[in-house]
């Protein structure tokens, strides 16, 4: 526990967790966009998936389980990611109490930039949606364990539709770089899987946003009704 | 050639510090940027006034003394298209009635000493915490007694070609000094006279690079791209990696006693 606990000494060590909470979340949003696709299957399909998730590991752990389980971990994750985000951010904006008159930058990208505003995004997203499509407080006609109906009414309202867009949009752009540099954070990348990281996290920041959008997307142009 | 000069001026560590604007048609495109500064001086000399206070020592690129924020980018690296120190940086680069801003590094670990020289001790403070190897004196080794293979060794030169000149930490977003640390760190990693205190040093110096004040790192690269000796970021992650063992195996080491 002491070693765990070292971790947060240093801001190496403080980038280790927001390196390992952020791959749980990057694993998480793997296995969600996946989920997603049974929305194409249909109303009975999405609902057997939907309880599939609650009913996972019986009869060996009781109903919903193993689902809390996943939820306290990535609960942790999240805990952990933000809290070390603004505690390193905090620091940073500190380390340069006076700002530079004129300040350019030579290779940085876009999506590294925007990395701290639009984890920001993410996260009010991810209120959001939970009230949206989880808890139903955010939807005009929640149905408690119908969530196919949920999905579908849900985003017959093209503001909400955008709003997923611009959120995945911030996902995407936050792997872009967010992917690369987990793996750097953690000391397991060099010269020779650089390319390689880089191109994983610019793949999986493009390939996210498409995933995650086409299910509202559909919804909306009445392909998922 | 003719230049509009913005320079910031600071009297001492306590002032608050100004821009000024000067203006000069004495600069040549063969002039390094320091020479263009002297002749911009040596007018300021002539009417009088205070001349503009800047690092510099062997002008030839080697020694990291020199270093400003040229139009925003330490070294002026982007100009020059390549690697380089401000005293390698060259009016050529430069376009007849070109407006230059000129600052010093901006950084909490590296306070204004005079209008564009930085006190750097921070940089001491890492290097003293860990950034050596505790060699017992007497005769001199043989050579090649200590076998390196070739790739390491030159990973390590790679690593150990730093001059300390600060332009990593003053392109940083976060005025990080993770590339400095980690090119003392990773040298010292990849030689086999560096692993007896490896694990000990990388912690003690980590410690150090934070207590000064220097930002943590965002990856978001900018210090390679404005390093004078080019070195990778590459060195952070070895750094990162070395860390994460001594975290997981050592305890705190002391502060070392001193001993000379």
């Amino acid at each position: 526990m002491a070693a765990v606990v070292s971790f947060t000494r240093t801001t190496i060590g403080k980038k280790m967790l927001m390196a390992v909470s952020g791959a749980i979340g990057y694993g998480f949003v793997i296995a969600h966009m996946a989920g997603n696709f049974h929305a194409f299957e249909g109303r009975e399909e999405f609902n057997a998936y939907a309880e599939g998730l609650r009913t996972i590991g019986q009869p060996f752990v009781p109903h919903t389980g193993l689902l809390w389980v996943v939820r306290i971990v990535l609960l942790v994750a999240v805990i952990t990611h933000v809290w070390m985000a603004i505690d390193l951010s905090r620091r940073d904006l500190a380390s340069r109490p006076v700002k530079y008159a004129k300040k350019d930058t030579v290779q940085s990208s876009f999506a590294t930039k925007t990395l701290r505003y639009g984890g920001t995004a993410i996260f009010l997203f991810l209120v959001y949606h939970l009230m949206h499509l989880t808890l139903g407080n955010a939807h005009s006609n929640f149905i408690p364990n119908d969530p196919y109906h949920n999905l579908v009414s849900g985003f017959q309202n093209p503001i909400s539709v955008a709003v997923y867009l611009v959120a995945m949009a911030a996902l995407g752009m936050h792997l872009y770089h967010g992917v690369w540099s987990m793996f750097q954070s953690l000391g397991l990348n060099s010269r020779r899987t650089d390319l390689f990281f880089r191109r994983l996290a610019q793949a999986s920041g493009i390939l996210l946003f498409i995933g995650f959008s086409i299910v509202p997307i559909s919804v909306l142009l009445g392909i998922v009704k | 050639m003719k230049l509009t000069l913005n320079v910031w001026r600071q009297k001492g560590p306590n002032d608050s510090g100004h821009f000024e604007t000067y203006h000069t048609d004495k600069v040549l495109p063969e002039m390094s940027f320091l020479e263009m500064l002297d002749v911009v001086n040596q007018d300021l000399i002539a009417e009088g006034k205070e001349p503009i206070a800047f690092d510099h020592d062997c002008r030839e690129g080697i020694c990291g003394t020199c270093g400003m924020m040229i139009n925003g980018v330490p070294h002026g690296r982007q100009i020059a298209g390549t690697p380089t120190t401000t005293c390698q940086l060259h009016m050529r680069f430069f376009k007849d009635g070109d407006t230059i801003t000129i600052e010093p590094w901006r950084a909490k670990a590296f306070p204004v000493l005079k209008d564009l020289v930085v006190d750097r001790s921070a940089f001491d403070h890492i290097i003293q915490s860990g950034g050596y190897i505790s060699v017992p004196t007497g005769a001199a080794p043989d050579g090649n007694a200590i076998p390196v293979p070739k790739p390491k060794a030159d990973y390590a030169f790679d690593a150990a070609a730093c001059i300390g000149c600060g332009a990593c930490v003053a392109a940083c977003p976060n005025a990080s000094a993770m590339l400095f640390t980690g090119a003392k760190v990773a040298h010292l990693a990849a030689l086999p006279q560096g692993q007896a205190e490896r694990y000990d040093r990388v912690l003690r110096m980590v410690d150090t690079h934070d207590a000064e004040g220097f930002g943590g790192c965002t990856n978001f690269a900018e210090c390679e791209a404005v390093c004078p000796k080019g070195i990778s970021i590459d060195v952070i992650a070895q750094m990162n990696r070395d860390l994460f063992w001594a975290n997981l195996t050592r305890s705190q080491p002391k502060a070392k006693k001193e001993s000379h």
